[in-house]
């Protein structure tokens, strides 16, 4: 058991916290992608929303700006009937860890059963998990360049739904992978899930430097890195965590890295496309590419709304699950 | 104990008894839901015998339980599926078993966030003692009282036959 599912899991191997997929077993994100089928369903009815959070109080901390997973975040809650408080925290506050602890103990006294955390800093979430009490379950909207969890369980969901499994599937990553906490997140879970390969495709400015200790095959080209994939999910440029000249220019990039109708086509003809927004079109992406038939983008975000619903409920479920153990 | 009934005398029983009441009540044009694993096989059997017009709903009331913060969210949970609308319409909703009640609670909560339907009819394969709730089927193939220890489980979906189960849970 790694230190992450071991702060993350319950005595009963149930999600207590949702901070990083490092960790997680493939059943457990198969109980997640499954559990999510059902939550789709809840989309459907006349009323959308079940009981099961009711009179439990979820506050979102976004230390980051986000428009799109907050929102996510909070209609889920709401679907689960919870209260949901939005806390709008400037990041002049959050630079030093002492008043990050200070506002904590604020926040714990106002008796919230889970935090939604969204921080520039890596490690953020699994600080807060390890520093507030036991009752609190935290997950993880994303910090800084580690993990993404929640991003890529929608991700997983949208391949299993659209390509009916994980086995044998070829898939490339294009992009800016080394500013990415998503591009970290997905590839765990893929590998966890178990396709056939998983390839990152990027100029070697963009990539990690232990990028092939993660099990994934490496290309700089674009037309090797795509031929015949079947999944290929692009990232955006995250030109706010550049700290220095990593590219010639966008138009640069978007010439070798884009995806483009004719860069597609070096994919398999039912490839599908990704990406985790907000898109820059013309830059890694191509309008008609991101508007055309073979892209999910707009069903990841339809989706996300379940995913996270799954795991809302579930970790208030492990939660719940080691109050009454310890009480 | 006498040996337990076989499900093709109770689906028989029940499909007459249902038709009955259909008519008194002059309720046209129903809709069947079954409440998943086992009511969903018991209202397959009856929506067939029945030839209802619209296609079977199915609820999987795991979200409408009243014991997630004891129990936590169980595994294998199945999507629910209505394939109609239940405004205003007379719902038939199908278990295989009935006993404390709880379970056709949340399929009452869960039913009504689909829509206002213009009534429920309560139909069950088997009734057995230990309510918790005043909730009573309109149709129930049998009321059977059991051993203390003892439950009684429905297998299936082919050739649906009921077992008796003693010990833990």
């Amino acid at each position: 058991m790694t230190a992450d599912s071991q702060l993350q899991l319950n005595s009963k191997g149930q999600l207590r916290h949702f901070l990083s997929l490092n960790g997680l077993n493939r059943a457990l994100l198969t109980e997640i992608l499954d559990t999510t089928d059902s939550f789709v369903s809840v989309g459907e009815q006349a009323v959308k929303k079940v009981p099961l959070l009711r009179g439990k109080v979820v506050a979102n901390l976004f230390f980051e700006a986000s428009t799109r997973t907050r929102t996510t975040f909070e209609l889920a809650a709401k679907r689960l009937s919870a209260d949901v408080l939005n806390i709008n925290i400037s990041t002049s506050a959050t630079s030093k860890g002492e008043s990050l602890k200070d506002m904590l103990q604020n926040l714990e006294a106002m008796a919230c059963d889970m935090f939604v955390v969204r921080h520039a800093q890596s490690g953020a979430a699994h600080f807060i998990a390890q520093q507030v009490c036991p009752d609190v379950a935290i997950i993880n909207a994303g910090d800084g360049r580690h993990a993404h969890p929640t991003q890529a369980m929608l991700d997983m969901y949208t391949i299993r739904r659209h390509k009916g499994g994980f086995a044998g599937l070829v898939v490339a990553i294009v992009g800016d992978i080394l500013h990415s906490r998503v591009a970290r997140s997905e590839i765990q879970a893929l590998t966890t899930l178990g396709v056939a390969e998983v390839r990152v495709v990027a100029p070697k400015t963009l990539l990690p430097t232990d990028i092939e200790g993660l099990g994934v095959s490496v290309f700089h080209s674009l037309k090797e890195g795509l031929r015949d994939a079947d999944v290929v999910m692009t990232l955006r440029l995250q030109k706010e965590r550049m700290h220095s000249a990593l590219l010639p220019s966008e138009h640069e990039f978007y010439k070798r890295y884009g995806l483009s109708r004719d860069s597609l086509g070096f994919a398999k003809p039912d490839a599908v496309v990704m990406h985790p927004g907000p898109i820059n079109r013309g830059v890694e992406i191509e309008s008609e590419v991101a508007d055309g038939v073979q892209s999910l983008i707009l069903k990841q975000v339809n989706y996300g709304i379940a995913v996270r619903m799954a795991v809302l409920s579930m970790t208030m479920s492990g939660q719940m699950a080691t109050r009454i153990k310890s009480s | 104990m006498s040996p337990l009934p076989s499900v093709d005398t109770l689906l028989d029983k029940m499909t007459c008894d249902l038709q009955q009441l259909l008519s008194d009540r002059g309720l046209e044009n129903p809709v069947m839901v079954g409440i998943h694993t086992g009511g969903v096989w018991i209202a397959q059997a009856l929506h067939q015998r029945l030839h209802i017009q619209s296609p079977l709903g199915e609820l999987d009331i795991a979200f409408y339980r009243d014991d997630y913060d004891q129990r936590g969210l169980q595994p294998q949970v199945k999507p629910s599926s209505l394939p109609f609308s239940t405004e205003n319409r007379h719902v038939i909703l199908v278990d295989d078993v009935i006993m404390s009640g709880r379970t056709v609670r949340a399929a009452f909560n869960e039913l009504f966030d689909y829509g206002r339907p213009a009534s429920i009819i309560l139909v069950t394969l088997l009734s057995l003692p230990g309510r918790e709730l005043p909730i009573q089927p309109d149709i129930t193939g049998q009321q059977l009282t059991l051993e203390h220890g003892e439950r009684v489980k429905l297998l299936g979906p082919e050739k649906l036959a009921l077992k008796l189960v003693t010990g833990a849970a």
